[in-house]
């Protein structure tokens, strides 16, 4: 089933190619069913996953390069599924969006669209490294392709920029990836790159060093962690919209999922040497980012900026390393992806009827457009977190964990929010609300039908994640729970000791950590009931 | 009355095939209409195609003739099929490139088949004489071939710098031969072999070895040796300039690999330093001085000075998994790097070689099919998974990393990251600029298409489905002993 969700767009971009040119409208609908079909298959998982377990579920494995012991492994845990959801559930919304958007070389966009599909799935449900690094850089390159052909003004530049940003942390960490494998072949006298099989390795704090630099520097880049950001305000500008909301929405995320999945429970001593460092980075991103939107006159930066805010805010929560921070964190990443992705959105479809997106050309839309101001209204406050929507649940469940780990961190952290609420609300009010200052504005058309049913169900999941969030709480906590028993119980024990304590607690484990979380996860066991 | 010493006539049956297949075309050329012509491309075709099957039938086998100074074994017939490779891409991208370059096609195939001949002998030789004669006859016919557009000055240019550095660099492996047999009293590498691991090295030994060095840094391409490069592979027709990055690269590697990993094995911590220094370095100037680079074809010059250099990475890694990594990715660099040209021939027109970064504006949406094929070649040089690319330095990289030369490989790729900067500008190119030019490309040149197909077909699939051909480059490798 993993696999069906992987290549389905594969094979429908293949298709794709054998569709005659002019044939816009069929390719456009092609694509647009496969990727809701994806998006259907991959609710099978939702719906047959088993939340009382932290292994990985729904695994296919067979042999690939036998020489290397490199193996197509691919499965899904608490943590991954809601990734994959995100990206299916994104990719339908983003693909009716290009009805209004992409009009030049519409086949190929749609083909490069499906590729960047199966590239995010699989670097999700990817549990050997090889496989992880394929998928990786194989979402690159259409990535590379969509800024390059279908951006603004200075795409080649961003295109570039991105392009080569991403590459310099990905080839450190295959590199690292490489010493891992044979590292456990000096070990273990077979050359392996199954990620469950590395977790077990024993690895010096030196060396768990230098590869967690490797893996974290190719993550913070992704993420991306202050100072490694530059790139992004470049490329979200000048990316379409179609790119910007995927780039938000799915790709800075595999820089925190790639944190949680690899850099932290491979090297347990390294990450925990490192928390200083990153959440400093990270709260420096929080306020910065929040300031630097602040200013910007660029509705698109602005929104770019307020992902380096963001991500901060879920690498904080990860490195809290408890279960409410780390829970928070993925929370947090599936809320940005919904909330920043509509945002863009939003931008892009002003951007179509006005073809500028300066805050300074906008005011006064809540009289001619009310249906996209309140859809604007609702999106906007999700982004900053009000009680009742989802932006708030992860927020919350963040700080409450950054607050256990290092109340400092947590105290700058949410100056971070309310900065947050400032420059939103700063920009809604001069876009949306006052006199129609532009005559421009006056002729603007609101939303389509077509428009308004890309948002029906992001504002559905907003309100459903804001109110009710257990059921995907309850189904992380497992998985969440594994990871850090890994990192934690080596902060006590001896490596050697650890180690052995990994392998008992693997089956059926006492809860390691403090009370705040076993009542919690209390709460969660009641409701499942 | 003297009787021969038996002949083990199959060790030369690959060269023998190409051989005869050289003669036939010269005599056949002699005979033949001028519009006939192209029939001699088929011809050289089947005979590479004969010595290709009849390689890849005698692989596993491990023999030795005439007095142990040729090999049959899996090690040399696996670089004949790459041999075979190279050359026959060549013979396609010939067929209709030779009209536009007013080159004469008897002598032409005959050439590229000749020098075939002597790659064959110096992946086989077994003796420091017969690599040396193998390398003479691969380096004759090249010569000639580089300037073989007589009416073109940078071609005359390209071979009369290639002959001389050519010559001078033979000189210095000639003399190391000498060295090397003064030390050891041998020149058959067994023996050598043997010596080196009964008594170590020598002073005199480690000159030899480090002119050898020099000689086959020559052939390479290895910096500082790299001079040559650019200046012979811009003047060269296209065709040869394919021929020369891949084939003559491979069958230098071939000797370079069984000369040092083989029967240098024993002393590798002496030279191993030496290879290291230059493998940085020669990746290094590589890309970075690719950077700059206006002209495709010179672009593709010192991209391929920077692949000697990772290639040089998988001989520093020695041992089974540098050597068998150095086959596997001379196999994938003659793919990806032979498309490449391809593509660059097909852009190019008569009297309008179309050789600039510019030319190659908008052609991504005006040629579907040929810009998807360029943009896989330029990938799998980046190395981007899952192409041949990434797979072949995946391997090398990884013996590195296994060997414990961890900081090789990460200049190793950052070097690739460099190099993603002028392979993209291709494909920025191609995509993100609009040109007003079309040429005419593919649809009156059948056999240039089919190489490129083959090439991308090849670059595609060996780099998702890898395991057959590793698993060959391995056993291949294996068989040196």
């Amino acid at each position: 089933m993993v696999s069906a969700i992987v290549f389905t767009p594969l094979f429908a971009a293949l298709f794709l190619l054998f569709l005659p040119k002019e044939d816009e409208e069929g390719a456009r609908r092609l694509a647009f069913g496969a990727s809701l079909l994806t998006f259907v298959i991959s609710l099978g998982l939702l719906v047959k996953f088993d939340s009382g377990t932290a292994d990985f579920q729904f695994v296919e494995r067979f042999a690939w390069i036998e020489d290397f012991g490199i193996q197509y492994h691919v499965g899904v845990d608490g943590i991954s599924l809601f990734l994959v959801l995100l990206t299916t559930f994104l990719m339908p919304l983003v693909l009716l969006a290009s009805w209004g958007d992409v009009h030049k070389r519409v086949k190929e966009y749609l083909f490069v669209f499906l590729l960047l599909e199966t590239g995010m799935v699989g670097t999700f449900v990817a549990l050997d490294l090889f496989l992880f690094y394929v998928f990786w850089e194989v979402m690159l390159i259409p990535m590379y392709f969509l800024i390059g052909v279908w951006g603004g003004p200075r795409r080649i530049y961003a295109a570039i920029k991105f392009l080569l940003y991403t590459m310099v942390g990905s080839l450190l960490m295959l590199v690292a990836i490489l010493y891992l494998a044979y590292q456990h072949n000096a070990q273990h006298q077979t050359v392996t790159f199954d990620l469950l099989q590395l977790y077990n390795l024993n690895l010096s704090l030196t060396e768990q060093k230098w590869l967690f630099a490797a893996f974290a520097l190719s993550f913070a880049i992704k993420v991306p962690l202050f100072p490694f950001h530059t790139w992004l305000p470049d490329a979200h500008v000048e990316a379409p919209t179609g790119g910007s909301v995927i780039l938000a929405g799915v790709l800075l995320k595999m820089g925190t999922y790639g944190f949680l999945r690899f850099a932290i429970p491979l090297f347990p001593e390294a990450a925990h040497a490192a928390v200083p460092v990153i959440m400093a980075l990270a709260v420096i991103g929080i306020i910065y980012g929040a300031l630097v939107a602040m200013v910007q006159p660029d509705l698109k930066k602005l929104v770019a900026y307020s992902s380096v805010s963001h991500l901060g805010f879920v690498v904080l929560g990860l490195f809290a390393f408890n279960v409410q921070g780390v829970e928070g964190a993925v929370y947090q990443m599936l809320n940005h992806g919904l909330s920043t992705g509509a945002l863009f959105l939003l931008v892009g479809m002003v951007y179509e009827r006005r073809h500028t997106r300066l805050i300074s050309e906008y005011g006064g839309l809540w009289k001619q457009v009310p249906l996209y101001a309140s859809i604007f209204m609702v999106v906007m406050l999700s982004s900053i977190g009000l009680p009742g929507l989802n932006g708030f649940v992860g927020e919350f469940l963040i700080l409450l964990g950054t607050f256990k780990a290092n109340p400092w961190a947590g105290a700058l952290a949410v100056s971070g929010v309310v900065l947050g609420a400032v420059y939103m609300l700063w920009m809604y009010q001069r876009v949306i609300f006052g006199p129609i200052k532009n005559e421009e504005n006056a002729k603007l058309v609101d939303l389509s039908r077509r428009e308004v049913a890309i948002f029906v169900p992001i504002l559905a999941m907003m309100l459903f994640m804001g109110l009710y969030p257990r059921p995907l709480l309850t189904r992380m906590e497992k998985s969440v729970e594994a990871t850090l028993a890994r990192v934690n119980v080596l902060r006590q024990a001896s490596p050697e000791q650890s180690r052995r304590a990994q392998h008992e607690w693997l089956p059926n484990r006492p809860s390691p950590d403090s009370p705040v979380i076993l009542s919690l996860s209390k709460d969660e066991t009641e409701l499942k009931h | 009355m003297i009787t021969l010493p038996p002949v083990n006539w199959l060790s030369l049956l690959p060269g023998l095939i190409l051989t005869v297949t050289g003669m036939l075309v010269l005599f056949w050329d002699l005979w033949m209409k001028d519009e006939e012509r192209p029939l001699l491309a088929w011809l050289g075709l089947t005979g590479l195609v004969l010595t290709a099957v009849v390689s890849f039938g005698l692989l596993g086998r491990n023999e030795s003739a005439f007095n142990g100074m040729l090999a049959l074994d899996s090690y040399a017939l696996f670089f004949n099929l790459i041999f075979c490779l190279a050359a026959g891409m060549t013979l396609l991208m010939s067929v209709h490139y030779l009209d536009t370059a007013d080159i004469r096609p008897g002598e032409y195939y005959a050439l590229i088949l000749f020098a075939t001949v002597g790659m064959v002998l110096m992946a086989a030789g077994t003796d420091l004489i017969v690599i040396f004669l193998g390398l003479e006859t691969m380096s004759m016919a090249v010569y000639v071939l580089a300037g073989i557009w007589r009416q073109r000055l940078q071609s005359n240019e390209a071979a009369l710098k290639y002959f001389l550095l050519g010559a001078f660099a033979s000189g210095f492996f000639l003399y190391g031969v000498a060295l090397v047999y003064g030390a050891t009293g041998s020149v058959q590498l067994g023996k050598i072999a043997a010596q080196v691991s009964e008594h170590g090295s020598s002073p005199l030994l480690l000159i030899g070895v480090a002119l050898l060095i020099v000689g086959f840094g020559f052939k390479v391409a290895a910096a500082p040796f790299h001079a040559w490069t650019p200046d012979v592979y811009e003047g060269a027709p296209t065709t040869v300039t394919a021929f020369m990055a891949v084939g003559v690269k491979a069958a230098a590697f071939a000797a370079f690999a069984r000369v040092f990993l083989h029967t240098l094995g024993p002393i590798h911590a002496e030279w191993q330093g030496i290879l290291w220094i230059l493998a940085a370095l020669t990746m290094t100037v590589g890309n970075v001085t690719a950077l700059v680079q206006n002209n495709i074809k010179r672009m593709l010059a010192y991209s391929s000075i920077a692949h000697a250099g990772y290639l040089l990475v998988a001989m520093v890694a020695g041992k089974d998994l540098g050597g068998a990594a150095l086959m596997y990715y001379l196999v994938a660099y003659g793919l990806m790097n032979l498309g490449a040209f391809s593509v660059v021939l097909a852009v190019g027109r008569k009297g309008e070689p179309n050789e600039e970064f510019s030319d190659y504006a908008g052609l991504g949406f005006r040629y579907p099919a040929l810009g998807m094929a360029m943009t896989l070649f330029m990938l799998s040089l980046t190395g981007v998974p899952p192409l041949v690319g990434f797979t072949g330095k995946f391997y090398m990289f990884s013996a590195a990393v296994k060997a414990g030369y961890v900081w090789l490989a990460v200049i190793g790729v950052l070097n690739s990251v460099v190099s993603a900067y002028y392979y993209i500008r291709v494909v920025v190119n191609m995509y993100m600029y609009e040109g007003e030019k079309a040429p005419d490309l593919l649809s009156s040149r059948p056999a240039l298409a089919a190489a490129i197909i083959l090439a991308a077909i090849g670059t595609v699939l060996m780099g998702v489905f890898p395991s057959a051909s590793i698993a060959l480059a391995r056993v291949s490798f294996l068989s040196l002993g």
